[in-house]
């Protein structure tokens, strides 16, 4: 079975956003990066789906050059090889990155090695477009199965799993798909040394992202101002108990 | 006319369609467009009043033949369907759903089906000032971010509208809603993907989205055993434990506890956030809480600027103390 995951590098946000003088992104100047959370699901299933079923798997990215460091990364996690489609510092709409990804795949189809199985996160962690996975589906004439939480394939057949309040949806389609996944699909591994040191030399193949007019144009970001709350110091340690205990009452949450 | 679309139950939409409906009704009243909204399967007839108070002059109420399993494509031919059913002048220059899971996926696909641009997530659209294109504002992050941005489209704007972010209010003056029932022709490839069997959760107790109190734990717990004593607070409450992304990715809870931008967004009466450092992955999932009280040993964590109540010191030392203030409390 072959195997096509699509990720995105996005900084690594902690407890605070800082955006640049310009407001038109993330001040990156003292984050590090990683891939959607989502996204990391769809690696490890991936990897699994090879070691179980045989085949081979490809990671692919669309972004900066600097993305190289999260495909090397899924390299080091067990995918195969990489793809990056270098789009420079611009940041490519939704619209752009499935056409890119739809391109390569029909690169990879003429090479005879056309996915059976592409994946994606349900939605980017930063820009949330909600729709890459559909727009690509929809252009491959494939099949696509979001928000998915469990995957099992067996027989040319995939079913699906996600969820819908505290039920549960299965849905079941025929290969080759799309999926889009969720955080919670599995728990991903942590990368081995050994697998380190392999992702080094494992093939990485560049191309360039077409020119392409955005019809959606961001024009700035802005970090709404959250009251900031002074927080009544309840005591420290386990001498503040007794009071917990109090603000519990007043709350409401414990009946006196 | 703008058209919303509509989730229901069959008695009525959901509380993040009437968000949505109230976006719809603005983009309106901004136009000057009637407004229309579309629903599918069910007895969507119903629906008919509810709407009316909020400003829908007609409801397309699409049907298929054959049964009505969700099938994501097959709504986004409905939506396409109502959308162009005033023809030329008449049909949608705008169309709204909530950013659900279904929302987001079936404007998705009517997105891809037409060729359009589909924007998620907005919290603000206005068309522009020569009435080309629009104006909108949406979030990013999870909602940590605002994007402003502008939107120029050779078709209907397309866009669904954040949870919790618009308030849903009725329109100033109700209005009759007149109901077209229609059939959409579907090809089979809009069946390809439907929901195949729907299976019902297991009873089980409090859930973390529905509890009062949550307990929540993060890096600071050390590891899968330090949650007992959360279990033990969150059992005495008649709440339930909640952990953060840290937590999960350490494989020491499931990832069904957690809170955040990956995981569940809550909204109890009280949150205790013990040994969570407060990263805004973790923060935009509790933000409906009514109050948070941290339990820190760092005063400066970014938790602390939005706690209405903390207390400095080991969650280790700090529990166990207030479990057993709280038995005894309890024991009166």
């Amino acid at each position: 079975m072959e195997i096509l995951v699509c990720i995105k590098r996005v900084p690594f946000v902690g407890g605070t956003v800082v955006l640049t003088d310009d407001h038109r992104q993330v001040d990156t100047k003292f984050l590090g990066f990683t891939m959607s959370p989502h996204e990391e699901c769809a690696v490890e299933e991936a990897v699994r789906l090879v070691e179980a079923h045989g085949g081979s798997s490809t990671v692919l990215t669309v972004g900066a050059p600097e993305a190289e460091e999260q495909l090397r990364y899924a390299m080091s996690l067990g995918m195969d090889r990489a793809v990056l489609v270098d789009a420079g510092a611009r940041e490519l709409g939704p619209r752009s990155v499935a056409a890119e990804i739809v391109g390569a795949v029909e690169t990879m189809r003429s090479a005879g090695a056309g996915p059976d199985l592409l994946l994606l996160g349900n939605e980017a962690a930063d820009t949330g477009d909600f729709q890459v996975g559909i727009l690509v589906a929809e252009a491959l004439g494939l099949p696509c199965i979001t928000g998915v939480k469990e995957l099992e394939v067996a027989g040319g057949e995939l079913r699906a799993t996600r969820e819908r309040g505290r039920a549960r949806e299965v849905f079941a389609v025929s290969l080759p798909a799309v999926c889009t996944v969720k955080e919670g699909l599995n728990l991903p591994r942590y990368p081995s040394l050994p697998g380190r040191l392999r992702a080094k030399s494992k093939p990485l193949a560049t191309s360039e992202a077409g020119e392409r007019v955005e019809q959606l144009r961001m024009q700035s970001l802005v970090v709404p101002r959250e009251e900031r709350r002074q927080a009544e110091v309840l005591g420290h340690g386990a001498d503040a108990a007794g009071r917990v205990v109090e603000v519990l009452v007043e709350l409401g949450v414990v009946k006196r | 006319m703008i058209l919303a679309l509509i989730e229901h139950d069959a008695v009525a939409p959901s509380g993040t369609s009437l968000e949505a409906l109230t976006l719809a009704r603005q983009i309106a009243a901004a136009t000057g467009e009637p407004l229309h909204a579309l629903a599918v399967a069910g007895d969507a007839g119903k629906l008919g009043p509810s709407l009316g108070d909020h400003g829908v002059e007609v409801l397309h109420a699409a049907s298929f033949v054959g049964d009505d399993a969700y099938a994501p494509r097959a709504w986004a031919r409905a939506v396409l369907a109502g959308a162009g059913a005033g023809g030329g002048q008449g049909a949608a220059r705008a169309v709204v759903a909530p950013a659900s899971d279904r929302g987001n996926e079936v404007m998705a696909y009517v997105g891809a089906i037409a060729g359009l641009p589909m924007v998620a997530n907005c919290v603000e659209v206005a068309p522009d000032a020569d009435g080309s294109g629009w104006r909108l504002r949406r979030l990013r992050w999870g909602g940590s971010i605002v994007e402003e941005a502008v939107l120029e489209a050779d078709g209907p704007g397309l866009f669904t509208v954040a949870p919790d972010s618009v308030a849903a209010e009725a329109a100033g003056a109700p209005v009759a809603t007149e109901l077209r029932a229609f059939e959409v022709a579907l090809e089979e490839r809009d069946l390809q993907v439907r929901v195949n069997e729907v299976l019902e959760p297991a009873t089980q107790g409090v859930s973390l989205t529905d509890a009062r109190v949550v307990i929540g734990g993060g890096r600071g717990v050390g590891g899968e055993d330090g949650f007992a004593v959360l279990e033990e607070l969150a059992e005495l409450l008649g709440g339930a434990v909640g952990v953060s992304r840290a937590v999960t990715s350490l494989g020491w809870r499931s990832h069904q506890d957690q809170v955040g931008q990956t995981g569940c967004r809550i909204a109890p009466e009280l949150y205790i956030a013990c040994g969570i450092s407060g990263a805004i992955q973790h923060m935009v999932g509790c933000k409906g809480a009514r109050n948070l009280l941290a339990i820190n040993t760092d005063a400066d964590a970014p938790i602390m600027s939005k706690a209405d109540y903390a207390v400095i010191g080991d969650l280790h030392a700090v529990l166990p103390a207030i479990v057993a203030e709280l038995r005894k409390e309890l024991a009166r």
